[in-house]
């Protein structure tokens, strides 16, 4: 636990929290907050000047996503973009929300709150479509189902859901219901404009893939009705009311154009290292189990559950010897909380306890692997000698 | 040393911690997250842990925040809800103490590779050659009287005191206020807390255990065994009650509660000297060192006054009886009685 090695290692695996910004990114941003501070709104040059670089950020998150232009909405990112299409769609349609159990808490919470069916997943953490055919069948009556919201890749877990069979059971039982992905994470790894193409409404945000925190978009389908939470002078198809941040939204389009075109390489170095990094903790942690399926993960996911410590102790030494990472979500006050995603994958309690999320990314290097490989093995050790091997 | 401070987000951990930091010690603040509901006091809510984080910052040490909820809800909240179906008044501070700060964190730093935990109580730790040449550390009464929490820490043995420290015990909490005003803190005012950290002043005792407990409502008796009045739930009342127990106002004498039998759902009450005892029988008896016969002082609340009393044991282990001097109202079964000889903790026991 020494504090005096210098100069210290470092692996940054948490990139599924928030990701370093893109260089050019932060170009765009520092270039636009010096030259647009026109309101976008206004009539005169320099509003348009303002405009002109919204419209254009408005353009590429469009073709990124598989939309047209004037179906993007910007927003503040990922929580608001959910929230969003889940009250959006609820509020204007009636009817009953539902999403998966696994959801991020921005998708799961409102819908909760609007009294709504969380659906099951399986032991590998993926949609259970027979259980979800199910419940829709059941709420086909009345005001029927509003809004079905399925993530596109799982934040903890990585694992990637079958929105394609989704769709078609939706098309089959609810034909009129909407339905929302939050592809946050999904996006930095996969094609969304592929995967999301029957969905409504699309959910991004930019600190995931190297743009600004607080900077995310709601892609809106033509045809489908949302209503606004945020009302005032009528910004963004009078969808999402408030001046837009156009230095973010700048900064934001950088980083979508430059994760598109980046995506396959990035996918192909970034499992190597991924599975260099599974196999080897696997190899290494006697009794550690990887947490669902890799074939069907995004490439940037690590997950892993050591049985009998607590992953909370596990973080601590960790960050002492330079490798952050996470478990499960944190509460408000920075506590790790119990994970609703494993608990709904029906892993106890207990083991869910002794979780670990290591995310990589684009810029993440063997030598973080490396090191990381180096730490978490006697970090593991320590924990279960030290506690007698249990709690 | 590499010491953990459990930093409540008050200002007498933060000066903990600004202490041992001065003397060039290795540290590092952790804020228990304990109570995952409503909270308007204690060590639990959000803005107490931003606190404890900007102390951390202002110290220059690292802060983390541990979540101890689930035990947090087995060991002090349950334990509470079960104490109250048993008709008992137990201290949840004492608890805490027992099964999370001086075993659960204690377990985690050891785990983590920490040598000792400290904590901003009001208390001391002194340590003596006993006549057989053994170490033997007590907890002193911390310097400010007023402020003296060595009643809530009683339950601490030689092995949790080897490893535990209290870096303001010697300090007066004005002291402790100056220090940390001193050094930029922006706690150095923060009012203390005093309050059950999992009940809020809005909902109450009450309405926390009906959510968790069923309650039994009860007939109120006197001595003679007439129904003089009721209650909503023989669990929620206390020896020494006076008010809530559906008595018939008017010029009469005040009467107390002297009795409670939740078997049978039946409160008694009488006058107040009958409420007055010479004798407290005690259970869970836990020694700090040595057993001790003979006189002692006893303390039976958190801020009460301690009390000459002589101890005198009973056969089975862990009981006693504590013979006051002097008659005094009765403890409730369930209150900690903790035993001192010369401002020091000797033992503790719950009443019976």
């Amino acid at each position: 636990m020494s504090t005096s090695e210098s100069p210290p290692i470092e692996a940054y695996l948490d990139w599924a929290a928030s990701a370093p910004i893109r260089p050019a990114a932060l170009d765009a941003m520092v270039q636009a907050a010096q030259t647009c501070y026109a309101n976008p709104t206004g009539a005169h040059k320099q509003a348009r000047k303002a405009r002109r670089v919204v419209d254009e950020a408005r353009e590429i998150v469009a073709d990124a996503l598989g939309g047209q232009p004037a179906e993007v909405v910007f927003c503040s990112g990922g929580t608001e973009s959910d929230n969003l299409a889940v009250f959006g769609a609820q509020r204007a349609h009636g009817g009953v929300p539902m999403c998966s159990a696994i959801e991020h808490h921005a998708v799961l919470h409102p819908v909760e709150a609007l009294n709504g069916v969380v659906l099951p997943v399986d032991a590998a953490g993926v949609l259970d479509l027979d259980a979800f055919s199910a419940a829709l069948t059941a709420n086909a009556d009345g005001a029927g189902v509003s809004v079905v919201s399925v993530m596109l890749a799982n934040n903890e877990t990585g694992m990637i859901q079958p929105l394609g069979a989704v769709a078609e059971l939706m098309a089959t039982h609810a034909p009129t219901a909407a339905l929302h992905t939050d592809a946050v994470q999904g996006f930095v790894w996969l094609d969304v404009a592929d995967h999301a193409q029957r969905a409504h409404l699309v959910s991004i945000t930019g600190h995931k893939f190297g743009g600004p925190n607080g900077v995310g978009a709601l892609l809106i389908r033509r045809g489908t009705t949302i209503s606004p939470q945020t009302i005032g002078g009528g910004q963004e198809f009078e969808v999402r009311a408030g001046t837009q941040n156009v230095a973010g939204i700048a900064g934001f389009a950088a980083a979508v154009q430059e994760t598109v075109k980046e995506r396959e390489q990035t996918n192909a170095r970034v499992a190597q290292l991924r599975d260099h990094l599974v196999d080897g903790l696997l190899e290494l942690v006697p009794g550690a189990v990887e947490t669902g399926d890799r074939e069907r993960k995004v490439a940037g996911s690590a997950h892993l559950i050591f049985a009998g410590i607590e992953s909370e102790a596990l973080l601590f030494l960790l960050e002492r010897k330079g490798v952050y990472a996470s478990a499960a979500s944190s509460c408000a006050s920075g506590a790790q909380e119990p994970s609703h995603v494993l608990a709904a994958m029906g892993v106890h309690r207990d083991d869910a306890q002794g979780s670990l999320r290591l995310s990589l990314g684009r810029d993440t290097t063997a030598q973080e692997v490396d090191h990381a490989l180096a730490v978490i093995p006697p970090a593991v050790n320590q924990l279960l000698t030290r506690t007698g091997g249990g709690r | 040393m590499e010491i953990m401070v459990a930093m409540s987000g008050g200002v007498d951990s933060a000066v903990a911690a600004a202490l041992l930091k001065a003397q060039g010690h290795d540290v590092v603040g952790v804020t228990m997250k304990l109570w995952g509901g409503d909270s308007d006091t204690g060590c639990c809510s959000v803005s107490d842990v931003l606190d404890a984080r900007r102390a951390a910052d202002v110290v220059g040490v690292e802060h983390h925040v541990f979540n101890f909820g689930d035990a947090f809800d087995e060991h002090v909240v349950q334990h509470y809800v079960d104490a109250h179906e048993a008709g008992l008044t137990p201290n949840p501070c004492i608890e805490c103490n027992r099964s999370i700060k001086f075993d659960k964190l204690l377990e985690r730093a050891d785990s983590l590779g920490f040598e000792m935990i400290a904590t901003g109580h009001h208390a001391q730790i002194v340590q003596a050659v006993d006549a057989f040449g053994k170490v033997r550390r007590f907890i002193k009464r911390g310097a400010d009287g007023a402020k003296d929490q060595s009643y809530v820490l009683h339950m601490l043995g030689q092995a949790e005191l080897a490893r535990t420290m209290f870096p303001i015990g010697h300090m007066s909490k004005d002291e402790v206020r100056a220090y940390a005003a001193d050094i930029g803190m922006r706690v150095a005012h923060k009012p203390d807390s005093q309050d059950v950290c999992f009940i809020t002043r809005a909902e109450g005792r009450p309405s926390f255990l009906r959510s968790r407990m069923d309650f039994t409502p009860g007939v109120v008796v006197d001595a003679e065994g007439e129904q003089v009045g009721a209650v909503e739930s023989v669990q929620l009342v206390t020896i020494g009650q006076r008010k809530g127990l559906g008595l018939a106002g008017g010029d009469r004498e005040p009467r107390y509660v002297v009795d409670v039998d939740v078997t049978s759902a039946t409160v008694t009450v009488g006058r107040k000297e009958e409420l007055l005892t010479l004798e407290t029988p005690v259970r869970d008896l836990l020694w700090v060192a040595e057993p001790l016969d003979g006189p002692v002082e006893v303390q039976t609340s958190a801020h009460g006054h301690p009390t000459a009393a002589a101890l005198s044991l009973g056969s089975e282990a862990g009981e006693a009886m504590v013979t006051w001097h002097q008659a005094r109202p009765r403890v409730a079964p369930g209150q900690s009685v903790v035993l001192y000889w010369n401002d020091r903790v000797v033992g503790g026991a719950l009443a019976r």
